[in-house]
């Protein structure tokens, strides 16, 4: 086949525009495909399934669905009563004392108003109680204090502190400077400068946070009752354990509900106070 | 004692009204009465003679939980592995699902502002509003104790997470570069794949890495409800008050957990 007269000259290389690939080296990025690959089908292969009892538990499935249908509040009320209860005073309970401790290290653990010892102290505490899980606190608690909600007003407590103490002193250390210099220039002690040069600064995060982590807590309340803590987990724990799919359908749409009232109602708070 | 007249002394100056001190003293009394009240309720059927004795409890749970034992960590290698296939397995499956949720549910991508977008933001409330632990409690009553309910479980509780910052991501990109990519000709898939796509690219990647490592942590106590992963070990080491064996579970998760950390936060800064 001979060109016809009028064809353009053929260009050497690609005539189309194609995207830069995300890895440039050609070998490093078959060698991530091929390693990802293997690893879905380890791990994939890994997971034994039982399909007889997937099967069996998939009429199970089916009656639980149903049970969303026609929740049961009715014939375990009393025992949904006292778990909610439980719950909600664990949650209030919890985070105000948890507020009221993580202030202090909060503060201790500000870089710009703590001296280095009391710093690193206060920074130890935030790290142990970030670094253990909830669920984990909660079965060390019921070791020491016994079954019901005062291991769970602990477990919250203490986990409330990790939480506000390391997001207030990061707030504090971002502070305006020039307000703190002013109060301190007009003779503030140290406690008065602290009230009135950063804690006005502070004071809308910290009610914003501990509205947010009221939040959390209510969540939490309703996961360590499966260890033992109290709370409408236990409640839920028990009916699952039952099999009463309708009455567990029942508490976990209340549980849904009074989180989504709960975000709802922080956030208008937050907006009022911000 | 000079002649001139006393100055008028000068109001005290005062941060806040009086009405509005009155009103937020009131706030807090109620706030403390509440408090009180939880408290009586919460502690009506305690029994203070096993907190009185808590002391000597946790002295005693102590001692027997050291020295950990070291020996056990032969049989904890194949749980930890499972525990990091349930969070890995999960995020897959959770983005998965949450890609495309997150796009129905972002008010630039979405196909309809009135029926798809509230069901998707519906799906993402829903999941979000419930607990990994609780999913996996459900699962294991319909699939049976094992790995796939931790998978499934963790998966149900990440597509709410991945696809509400997803969407926040997708509701802030550049909107003149999907007008440029849009002005050369290009259909509605075209506009998402090379002007959407690569705008949220770094953000899904960062916020899959971010799951992940919570991921990690949520996957370590799934266990205690038979949902696999080093946390049946750890159930059945409480169950048997074998506390030498807990401490040692307590360390191997907490090493996870600080290994996960870490490797997540050299990964996110590498993205951004």
């Amino acid at each position: 086949m001979t060109p016809s007269p009028g064809a353009p000259a053929v260009v050497d290389g690609p005539t189309r525009w194609r995207r830069p690939p995300l890895i440039a080296d050609a070998r490093l990025r078959w060698a991530l495909l091929l390693g990802a690959l293997a690893y879905l089908v380890i791990g994939i292969g890994s997971l034994t399934v039982n399909w007889g009892r997937a099967a069996e538990g998939w009429e199970r499935g089916l009656r639980f669905l149903a049970g969303f249908v026609q929740p049961d509040f009715v014939s375990r009320w009393g025992d949904i009563q006292q778990g909610l209860t439980e719950s909600l005073t664990m949650t209030l309970t919890a985070t105000v004392v948890g507020v009221l401790i993580s202030v202090p290290i909060g503060i201790g653990a500000a870089r710009n108003l703590a001296p280095l010892p009391v710093y690193l102290v206060c920074r130890a505490i935030v790290a142990v109680s970030r670094s253990l899980q909830e669920i984990i606190v909660a079965i060390l608690f019921v070791a020491m204090v016994g079954f019901g909600p005062l291991a769970g007003f602990l477990t919250l407590a203490f986990a409330t502190i990790g939480f506000l103490a390391k997001l207030l002193a990061e707030d504090i250390e971002d502070i305006d400077k020039a307000q703190v210099e002013a109060i301190r220039a007009a003779g503030a002690s140290w406690l008065q400068t602290l009230n009135y040069g950063v804690q006005p600064q502070v004071m809308p995060r910290l009610i914003g946070l501990a509205l947010y982590r009221l939040d959390i807590n209510f969540r939490e309340s309703a996961v360590i009752g499966i260890v033992g803590a109290g709370g409408v987990g236990s409640t839920l724990n028990t009916a699952l354990d039952r099999y009463e799919y309708d009455a567990a359908a029942a508490i976990l749409l209340l549980i849904i509900a009074i989180v989504m009232v709960a975000e709802y109602a922080s956030s208008w708070i937050r907006r009022q106070v911000q | 004692m000079s002649g001139l007249p006393a100055p008028d002394p000068a109001p005290l100056w005062r941060r806040r009204s009086a009405l509005a001190e009155l009103v937020r003293w009131t706030g807090w009394l109620l706030l403390v009465l509440l408090f009180v009240v939880c408290w009586e309720l919460m502690t009506r059927e305690q029994i203070w003679a096993f907190v009185w004795d808590a002391p000597r409890q946790a002295g005693d749970l102590f001692q027997r939980m050291v020295p950990p034992r070291w020996s056990y960590l032969d049989q904890l290698w194949r749980p930890l592995w499972d525990t990091l296939n349930i969070a890995t397995l999960g995020t897959l499956l959770a983005l998965a699902i949450a890609v495309p949720v997150g796009f129905l549910a972002a008010r630039n991508t979405t196909p309809s502002r009135w029926l798809v977008r509230p069901l998707a933001l519906f799906v993402i409330v829903a999941s979000r509003s419930v607990n990994s632990l609780i999913w996996a409690l459900l699962l294991v009553t319909i699939l049976g104790p094992g790995l796939l309910a931790g998978v499934i479980a963790i998966a149900l509780r990440s597509i709410g997470f991945i696809g509400k910052l997803l969407y926040e991501a997708i509701e802030e990109i550049d909107p003149r570069q999907v007008e440029a990519v849009r002005a050369t000709g290009a259909g509605g898939a075209q506009v998402l794949d090379y002007a959407v796509v690569p705008q949220i690219l770094p953000a899904l990647a960062g916020i899959a890495v971010f799951r992940w490592d919570i991921n990690i942590r949520e996957s370590t106590v799934l266990g205690l409800v038979g949902a696999g992963g080093i946390g049946l070990q750890l159930k059945a080491s409480v169950d048997t008050l074998a506390w030498p064996q807990v401490t040692l579970i307590f360390l191997v998760i907490l090493a996870t957990v600080v290994v996960s950390e870490w490797v997540s936060s050299r990964v996110r800064h590498a993205l951004i």
